[in-house]
């Protein structure tokens, strides 16, 4: 066997690890169907009133902006699950095994791939039901996915170094929340970024998640996105390589306690 | 020291399953391992006997390439722990000083897995794993998840994960911590099968019974450094003749009870929360002797033996030595003496 061949053995080993523990996981299961639910029926019916979107649909601005926060936090279950693999010993376990040094971080990673489908297809549903419309092709459609789910891939490496640096499961989950709340906020996610004070817009408009939200609402709804999609894919392929070295170096030294 | 000579031969000796030299490891400012020689016969099963923080668990990491050695080298099944880390890995089995695994899987998904990721191939794996709940007596519990066993079942699948690739080197650090006597003994007749058939097992313990029973070797570690090594046999003879134990009914005269038996031995007698030992010189007369003395200071005697020493007495003769020279001098005891005569118990 190969060693790359062997390399994605081990990866799918571990990715079905990661999600045979979901269904067992009744807060996992609620954070993968509740949530997503709750936060499009929430923004629509509660902010849909009070936010100007001028010449859309509020459901219809919304949509991309939660479904990237969405991905966004998709990660966290690598986060948590890496940490606790660390208290728990299994870290020293797999590291003793001839096993590609990195395919518990691309399995985890890869995991989160597979939940993050699982979102967002429960999230178009649900926005589906209550007005939202796409209104661009199927190839524009089909790259907005794409955009979204690179953009998760991502976003999961770097919880993956977050998981693997926090001292517990718990601070893992926070430390990861810390950092991205405040990020999708700050963006073109759930407001139009003109409505910010000047300053904020300097920030929301350099944000990745601005790039990404507004490369996606382009590729669903047909609003101007330039050259965002290219843009955000970029900031996801530096993310992960950035990320998956820093993580899998972290791994190569991480030891339980 | 005849194991120490083995392990300064340079050129790596075929026979040794387990050889390290000089292994050197700090924690910061802590030092773990301060120089530690270590030579294993392939076949046989070393103890690695010290106390909490010895650097036991320290030593186990170094060996199964989870960490890099500060200074020294070592090999595994004639494999160097750094530059052949890759290879050897396939070579070895660990268990864990805390049983790694998912609580998340059922006990047969955690084999299998487990397998896989030796490389083992599908079928192969669930055979395995199947034939491993077996041996180990898991099979009623194998599609149960693991966060509902008990901590005896836990660390059984822990061994039994260790297993799966049938390796030629077992690492079992502290394997029966927290079993029942029961499950103990289950699980060294498990590892004295494996060794039947030629596996070498390193295994780190804090109990002399387990290193009495199982292990060949033991090496007697404190403070990362090998402070005694030989078989079971030759430590208790290095501690030396017959060792008297004696109970006192009292724990407060314990500092009195050890003052008064001291001449009788060439040794401190070691204290025990109410019992007191030591090595005694003759063994014609020596309870009588010792009754004598305690009688005479008015220390009540609950129970008192004489017998041949075991590693416990080994333990305590190497290892606590040092903490009993910062402990109570013989003027410190006499002035306790002073102090409290009240607890003068009639024999
Ligand atoms: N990751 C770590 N960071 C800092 N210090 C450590 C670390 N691991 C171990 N130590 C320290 O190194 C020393 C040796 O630890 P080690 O775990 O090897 O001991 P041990 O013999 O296995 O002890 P125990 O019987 O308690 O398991 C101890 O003083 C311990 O505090
Ligand atoms: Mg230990």
């Amino acid at each position: 066997m190969s060693e790359l061949a062997a390399t994605v053995g081990d990866t799918m080993v571990l990715a079905k690890r990661s999600l045979l523990r979901i269904p067992r996981a009744p807060d996992l299961v609620l954070a993968f169907t509740v949530q997503p639910i709750m936060f499009v029926l929430l923004f629509v019916y509660v902010f849909g009133g009070a936010i100007q979107t001028p010449g859309y649909d509020y459901v219809d601005f919304l949509m991309p902006g939660i479904i990237v926060q969405t991905v966004g936090f998709g990660g966290f279950v690598t986060a948590m699950g890496l940490a606790e693999d660390l208290k728990r010993g299994l870290i020293d376990r797999f590291r003793s095994l001839p096993m590609s040094r990195s395919a518990l971080l691309t399995g985890r990673t890869l995991a989160d791939v597979a939940t993050n489908v699982f979102s967002v297809a429960v999230m178009v549903a649900v926005g589906l039901l209550v007005g939202f419309r796409f209104t661009t092709g199927v190839v524009e459609v089909l790259a907005g996915f794409g955009v979204i789910l690179a953009f998760g891939y991502a976003f999961s490496w770097v919880f993956a170094f977050v998981g693997l640096t926090a001292s517990s499961p718990e601070s893992a989950q926070s430390l990861g929340f810390i950092a991205i709340f405040p990020l999708t906020f700050v963006s073109s996610a759930f407001v139009p970024i003109e409505s910010m004070p000047s300053w904020l817009q300097g920030i929301a408009e350099v944000n990745p998640i601005t790039i990404t939200v507004d490369a996606v609402r382009g590729l669903f709804i047909g609003t101007p996105y330039g050259n965002d999609a290219v843009i955000s894919l970029l900031w996801s392929l530096g993310l992960t390589l950035v990320f998956a070295w820093l993580s899998v170096t972290r791994y190569r030294r991480a030891v339980t306690r | 020291m005849a194991a120490g000579a083995v392990a300064s031969c340079r050129p790596v000796n075929p026979e040794l399953a387990v050889e390290a030299t000089e292994l050197r490891k700090s924690y910061g400012d802590v030092v773990a391992l301060a120089g530690v020689d270590l030579a294993v016969p392939a076949g046989s099963v070393l103890g690695l006997l010290g106390p909490n923080g010895a650097g036991k668990t320290t030593a186990v990491r170094i060996l199964t390439t989870l960490l890099p050695p500060d200074g020294g080298r070592a090999t595994v099944a004639g494999l160097d722990v750094v530059a052949d880390a890759v290879a050897l890995r396939s070579r070895i089995g660990l268990a864990g000083q805390y049983a790694a695994v998912d609580e998340n899987l059922t006990g047969f998904e955690n084999l299998e897995m487990v397998g896989r990721l030796y490389r083992l191939g599908r079928g192969a794996a669930r055979g395995r794993a199947d034939e491993l709940l077996e041996r180990f007596e898991l099979t009623s519990a194998a599609k149960r998840l693991v966060r509902t066993y008990s901590g005896g079942m836990r660390r059984r699948l822990d061994l039994a994960a260790a297993l799966v690739a049938d390796p030629p080197v077992l690492f079992l650090d502290e394997p029966t911590t927290g079993l029942d006597p029961r499950s103990r003994r289950g699980l060294w007749e498990t590892i004295e099968a494996r060794v039947a058939e030629g596996t070498t097992v390193l295994l780190t313990t804090q109990y002399l019974e387990e290193a009495d029973r199982l292990a060949d070797e033991i090496a007697v570690i404190d403070r990362g450094r090998v402070i005694a090594r030989g078989s079971a046999d030759e430590l208790k003879d290095r501690v030396g003749g017959e060792r008297l134990e004696v109970e006192l009914d009292d724990g407060l005269a314990v500092e009195r009870a050890v003052a008064a038996l001291s001449p009788m031995a060439d040794e401190a007698p070691v204290a025990q929360d109410r019992t007191v030992r030591l090595p005694v010189r003759r063994r014609g007369g020596a309870i009588a002797e010792a009754v004598r003395r305690l009688g005479e200071v008015h220390v009540g005697i609950e129970d008192i033996t004489l017998r041949r020493p075991t590693l416990d007495d080994v333990f305590l003769s190497l290892t606590g030595r040092v903490a009993e020279e910062e402990a109570s001098t013989e003027e410190e005891a006499s002035a306790e003496e002073a102090r409290r005569p009240q607890e003068v118990a009639a024999p």
